[in-house]
């Protein structure tokens, strides 16, 4: 075991992968002899050489296309989105060709392929480096999506990511790269050193992809989150002083409904938290599952706690992120009635 | 692990080899430029304006440059500028460095987020507006803060934006360096790459529509051309015959990526104009006069509808991508000192002075007014307020979160808008 932020914990299951496999490819922009802009694949290329790592032209559409043709091959590459903004080049690319290879081929072909990268904000990168596009790719059927939210399971959810023969979005929320942020912009940060989930094996192990992890129990309110919401609702639940089951859904395609609804029929509230814009975010499946399918154990109506539905704002960053006090008022929605 | 095997080896055929491009330096190298091919200012001819585009293409090879070693202007390429021009153009580009390092530090001192220097590539925006006329509009990427000042567009204005204070006309929005102003021909900078080069043309393709008179100017790095718009630019410039010119600035680094991996090392980025069939120039970007001297030639090729022009300005970007950058991570420190080309202040300063219209003490004068003038200029921005990236105390107006996202303000955003408003009280009262 060693102790690793989340940055550390993602290089080393590149690592793993290369070492264990040698069709594993890493590709994107600045990832070569740079090692990333955020240093995620700081010293693969030293060790790999760089027809395994290697830095592409700025093109996100290509990044994606020949990634697929090298899948085609049978390839397993793992290609970064240097910010999930930038994504969108490649759309169609995810959505036409990745997503539905398998489908349309009846099993022909299939795309082992990872694509990675950073979202989210609370970095002050404006709207074109804070985006959470994570709906737009649960809405196409045939793509995974995966949103780490500690350095423990970022590693084991890139090693499954990898070895998995469907294509993966691997959302990276960039905001925890250094550290448990949790929305409370105005204390110092903890670093990762002190969480108990920064005990990272240095070996090959897996984070099964669909699996949801309780990370608080309790007995009061179900909340569902990801990547750095997960954080800034537990801080807001231990400020609050409620006794709420907070769950981290790690995948959010496919989901782990089990364990929601497990959570719901328990408590019989539920609060839903992300960071994107709300109108049509992936809240809105979330409410609508719960609502499908425990409707006669929920006390109240669900909850939503999100992003609002406006571009990123650079100077009103802490106007716009779902910190606590809106969680908070959520979850005091969910359980006055 | 993998689902295929290769197929077995033709046992006649060579190994396939993958090629991965590699800068010729990396920190640690000592950087020499000898093998870079610069040609000598003047030698490059100067077709007609209205010449097929196949009589420009020999250009896209070469480097079109006026000012000599002995900093004369030399060939047919030299505008003839007289000295008043000249000058304002120097002050123009002395401006812009003031200001980005005053900047700079300005970030640095926690009073921004983010910002972002020309370095070196002063002479390119600054002798391109100089070129245009004022009318004519840019579709600017993030280096291009040169058109601003040379076309006179207020420094505390750009301050405002930088700092997203009360004086910010983009309400705080943007990212620092990502100005936005119709009146001075500036179109809104966006921070995915590319996305203006296509725009440009289609506003060019509008002014041909309507029987205008007004020219376009679209500008990228070298690093962004391997983006899919660009070849949608190059298409739709050359199958409407835009009136419009695509500028590629060549700064040889993309972040950490030299510009071979943008497809730099067996073609110049010059040469893809001979693929669409439209004009095309290679010109020394740290040359002023010879960057204006191109920039009007594309002019005027457009204003008499012949069509687009593509533009590579030969550069060397001398300091980090922005000041989330280091470039020491990737190459030699001195890299920037050991470019042939020089630098580009320094040039045309020595050509004012070589011609007898400037001197060493009339140059130190501006330098210091400059610098009180920037200096003022950042007294009166900060009584607006700076970017506090850890407080509530916004400098906007919050409620304006909610405002121009569209035309009018639907019923969610109004309930949201009132939602961030209370929550904002609740958050002073926080945690009761």
């Amino acid at each position: 075991m060693a102790v690793m932020n989340m940055i550390q914990a993602l290089n080393s299951a590149h690592d793993v992968m290369m070492e264990r496999d040698e069709n594993v490819v890493v590709m994107g922009e600045d990832v070569g002899y740079f090692g990333g802009v955020f240093r995620v694949t700081e010293g693969l290329q030293k060790k790999y050489g760089s027809t395994r790592v290697f830095d592409t032209p700025i093109a996100e559409n290509g990044i994606v296309a020949t990634a697929i043709g090298m899948a085609a091959y049978g390839l397993r590459p793992v290609a970064e989105i240097q910010f999930a903004d930038y994504i969108y080049p490649a759309y169609d690319q995810i959505v036409s060709e990745a997503a539905r290879l398998r489908y349309r081929t009846a099993g022909e072909w299939n795309v082992p392929m990872v694509i990675r990268s950073p979202y989210g904000g609370g970095i002050f990168g404006g709207q074109t480096h804070s985006q959470s596009t994570e709906a737009l790719f649960a809405h196409v059927a045939g793509v995974k999506t995966v949103i780490p939210s500690t350095p423990y399971d970022a590693k084991g959810l890139l090693i499954a990511a990898i070895e998995d023969n469907d294509p993966v979005l691997f959302f990276e929320p960039k905001r925890i790269y250094n550290g448990p942020f949790d929305g409370f912009f105005d204390r110092p940060l903890t670093p990762w050193a002190k969480h108990a989930a920064a005990e990272v094996p240095e070996g090959y192990y897996k984070i099964p992809i669909g699996q949801a992890a309780v990370v608080r129990e309790g007995e009061d309110v179900t909340i569902l989150a990801y990547g750095t919401m997960v954080h800034v609702t537990l801080a807001t639940v231990r400020e609050l002083g409620i006794d709420a089951e907070v769950i981290d859904l790690r995948t959010i395609v496919p989901l782990d409904i089990e364990t929601i609804e497990r959570s719901v029929q328990k408590t019989g509230r539920c609060v839903v938290v992300h960071e994107a814009t709300r109108t049509n975010g992936f809240g809105a499946e979330l409410s609508a599952l719960v609502q499908e399918r425990c409707f006669f154990h929920l006390e109240a109506p669900v909850q939503r706690a999100t992003g609002f539905d406006t571009p990123y704002p650079h100077s009103l960053e802490w106007a716009y992120f779902p910190g606590p006090v809106r969680i908070g008022t959520a979850i005091r929605k969910a359980m006055e009635v | 692990m993998s689902d295929k095997d290769p197929a077995p080896l033709k046992p006649n055929r060579p190994k396939l080899a993958l090629h991965v491009p590699e800068p010729p330096f990396r920190p640690g190298d000592t950087p020499d430029f000898s093998s870079v091919d610069i040609p000598a200012a003047g030698s490059a001819p100067r077709p007609d304006t209205s010449a097929a585009a196949d009589d420009t293409h020999p250009l896209t090879t070469h480097l079109v440059r006026v000012l000599g070693e002995d900093h004369k202007a030399v060939g047919p390429w030299d505008p003839k500028l007289d000295a008043d021009t000249l000058r304002k153009m120097l002050r123009d580009m002395v401006t812009v460095r003031v200001f980005d390092d005053r900047m700079y530090r300005a970030q640095r001192q926690g009073k921004t987020s983010f910002y972002m220097k020309s370095t070196g590539e002063e002479a390119i925006a600054v002798a391109a507006a100089a070129a245009l006329s004022q009318e004519d509009m840019h579709f600017p990427t993030y280096r291009q803060q040169g058109l601003l000042i040379s076309r006179g567009y207020p420094l505390v204005d750009m301050m405002c934006q930088i700092y997203s204070n009360k004086g910010d006309k983009l309400l705080g929005r943007q990212l620092p360096v990502m100005y936005s102003d119709k009146a001075h021909g500036f179109f809104s900078i966006s921070g995915n790459l590319e996305t203006q080069f296509p725009q440009a043309v289609g506003w060019a393709m509008a002014s041909a529509i309507k029987g205008d008179s007004r020219i376009a100017m679209g500008w990228t790095g070298e690093g962004a051309t391997a983006e899919g718009d660009f070849h949608a630019a190059l298409t739709f410039a050359t199958v409407y015959n835009a009136p419009v010119i695509l500028a590629i600035v060549n700064n040889q680094w993309a972040i950490s990526s030299f510009s071979g991996i943008a497809g730099g090392e067996k073609a110049t980025f010059a040469q893809r104009a001979k693929g669409y069939g439209i004009a095309g120039l290679r010109v020394d970007g740290n040359d002023a006069l010879a960057v204006y001297a191109a920039v009007n030639w594309a002019a005027e090729r457009a204003r008499s509808n012949n069509g687009p022009t593509l533009v590579e300005f030969f550069t060397y970007r001398a300091e980090g991508h922005s000041t989330s950058d280091d470039p020491s991570g990737y190459r030699p420190s001195n890299e920037a000192k050991a470019w042939p080309l020089g630098d580009p202040i320094e040039r045309l300063k020595a050509h004012l002075v070589a011609l007898g219209e400037w001197d060493d003490e009339r140059h130190a004068a501006m330098q210091e007014e400059l610098s009180a003038e920037v200096r003022g200029a950042q007294r009166e921005a900060e009584k607006k307020g700076t970017l506090h990236s850890a407080s509530i105390d916004f400098p906007q107006d919050v409620r304006t979160m909610f405002s121009d996202v569209y035309e009018e303000m639907p019923w969610h955003l109004k309930e949201q808008q009132q939602e961030m408003v209370d929550e904002l009280e609740a958050k002073r009262r926080w945690p009761s």
